[in-house]
């Protein structure tokens, strides 16, 4: 094959995501379990990359775990997606950024069903109208999150503090990258390099100077799975999947992990804790886990943020052993401290994973 | 270690480099006509013991290619080596010394262990 026809193909892999005007649909885990996330990104956007991205008190789930969990049924989430477009309709924009997977799945779900069944699409227009009395435009543009730190990755690289490469051997990190399923399994057209080369992480790893690591299991499920947590009994299910990539990355000894969907960051930070307590495993060589991190956490630390304002000990798995590879400086006494300065309580450590 | 009330489960994916390869490396060693077998099915077809019990030699020899040898010993001892699944193989293979060769190399792999054991 020459290089013109590589290219051409590759070219077929591209999604197209708008330059700036977004409109910002949040999501229920990140605010929950990574809170800082979310709110590194509407920094990096505001004030490293100069866009303007609206984010909206009034915006809601999207009811997607719901719906995947056989609670919500479908004509109710298209009905709160419609809410959601009437919103962002209502700010003047048309580009819609979604921070979560499950919901950028559902959003794609939701236009895919609506392009071939347009009698649905006007169903739902007619619902929202009766409950709202609120009319909406469908979006010019669909963007996870990770896709718009992708478009600027360069310009991030071009800003950074920090690199990701180990400060004592000057080797770049192994970075694992794990993309949500839902990010291009389901629309392989929605999503940078489709469901069989996705590029949106390892494109950003590779421009701030990291190592992707390629193992067996690399694009198996984190684990997370919906079904498989909600229930106690079920949840066996899940951390064996989680156990199965775990297992797959350790003899590739990763220094992280990067995920671009807020249920696998969760899964595969917490599940970590559990297999250590309830089978005595960890999966790197010293105790401590693999530390596991956001992608705007990742771009954060490149760009220099406070480590403690990302929010990184918020993690189960501690991140001071990646934190002192890199050689980011930052204050261990300050770990804890809120934003006036006071100590808040310090967590009960693990019995078996070392903090 | 913690109780969360619910545990893990081995995944049932089969990894060429962690299998048990003893039993199937010490016959294919010692009967190296074992190596055309196509499990096709024929000697399980026409085998005796099949008839009358649960007996499946080509089950039996995939599970030992795959290294599952819990219940090897058990379905081993319901062969009753009369040998006409020599005579129906269209590989020529030596079925009957396949099964000899299976059992003396289990009784040699038990043997190890308990020895191991009993350091």
């Amino acid at each position: 094959m020459n290089l013109e026809g590589k290219k051409q193909i590759w070219s077929s892999y591209q999604k197209e995501i708008a330059d700036d005007n977004y409109y910002y649909a949040r999501s229920c885990i990140r605010q929950n379990f990574f809170p800082a996330s979310e709110v590194a990104f509407l920094r990096i956007l505001r004030e490293e990359l100069g866009k303007n991205i609206f984010d909206d008190p009034n915006h809601t789930t999207c009811t997607g775990i719901g719906y995947h969990s056989d609670i919500v049924p479908f004509d109710t989430i298209q009905t709160v997606v419609a809410r959601h477009f009437a919103l962002m309709t209502e700010a003047g924009l048309e580009n819609i950024a979604i921070s979560c997977v499950t919901s950028f799945g559902m959003y794609t779900e939701i236009l895919d069903l609506w392009e071939h069944f347009p009698e649905q699409l006007e169903k739902i227009r007619e619902y929202l109208y009766k409950a709202t009395k609120r009319e909406f435009n469908i979006p010019k543009n669909i963007a996870h999150t990770s896709d718009i730190i992708y478009k600027f990755r360069n310009e991030i690289a071009q800003k950074a503090k920090y690199q990701l490469i180990n400060k004592e051997t000057g080797e770049p990190l192994r970075v694992v990258e794990h993309i949500g399923c839902h990010y291009a399994k389901m629309f392989p057209t929605k999503g940078v390099g489709g469901a069989e080369f996705p590029q949106v992480l390892s494109g950003m790893i590779e421009s701030w100077g990291g190592n992707v690591v390629d193992y067996p299991e690399r694009r198996h499920c984190c684990g997370f799975g919906f079904r498989n947590y909600l229930v106690q009994a079920n949840r066996g299910y899940s951390v064996s999947n989680t156990k199965k990539k775990l297992e797959s990355m350790k003899p590739f000894k990763p220094d992280f992990i990067v995920a671009n969907c807020p249920g696998c960051a969760m899964f595969m930070d917490k599940w970590q804790y559990t297999l250590a307590e309830m089978e005595g495993v960890t999966y790197d060589e010293d105790g401590y886990g693999i530390p596991v991190l956001t992608y705007e956490e990742m771009a954060g630390l490149v760009l220099g943020y406070n480590p403690w304002d990302l929010g990184l000990q918020t993690h189960q798995v501690q991140c001071e052993s990646l934190l002192n590879k890199i050689g980011i400086e930052y204050d261990p006494k300050a770990k804890y401290l809120d934003k006036n300065g006071n100590q808040l309580p310090i967590p009960e450590s693990p019995m078996n994973l070392k903090v | 270690m913690r109780n969360f009330g619910f545990s893990t489960t081995k995944s049932r994916t089969i990894d060429y480099e962690k299998i048990d390869n003893r039993l199937i490396r010490y016959v294919l060693e010692n009967e190296p006509t074992f190596n055309a077998c196509l499990s096709c099915g024929s000697c399980t077809a026409i085998c005796s013991a099949g008839n009358l019990t649960s007996f499946n030699i080509r089950r039996l020899s995939l599970q030992i290619r795959l290294g599952e040898l819990e219940h090897a010993h058990e379905e081993l001892d319901k062969c009753m080596l009369c040998g006409k699944c020599l005579l129906e193989c269209p590989r020529g293979i030596n079925t009957r010394n396949v099964i000899m060769l299976m059992k003396k190399g289990l009784y040699l792999i038990e043997s190890e262990s308990k020895e191991k054991n009993d350091r």
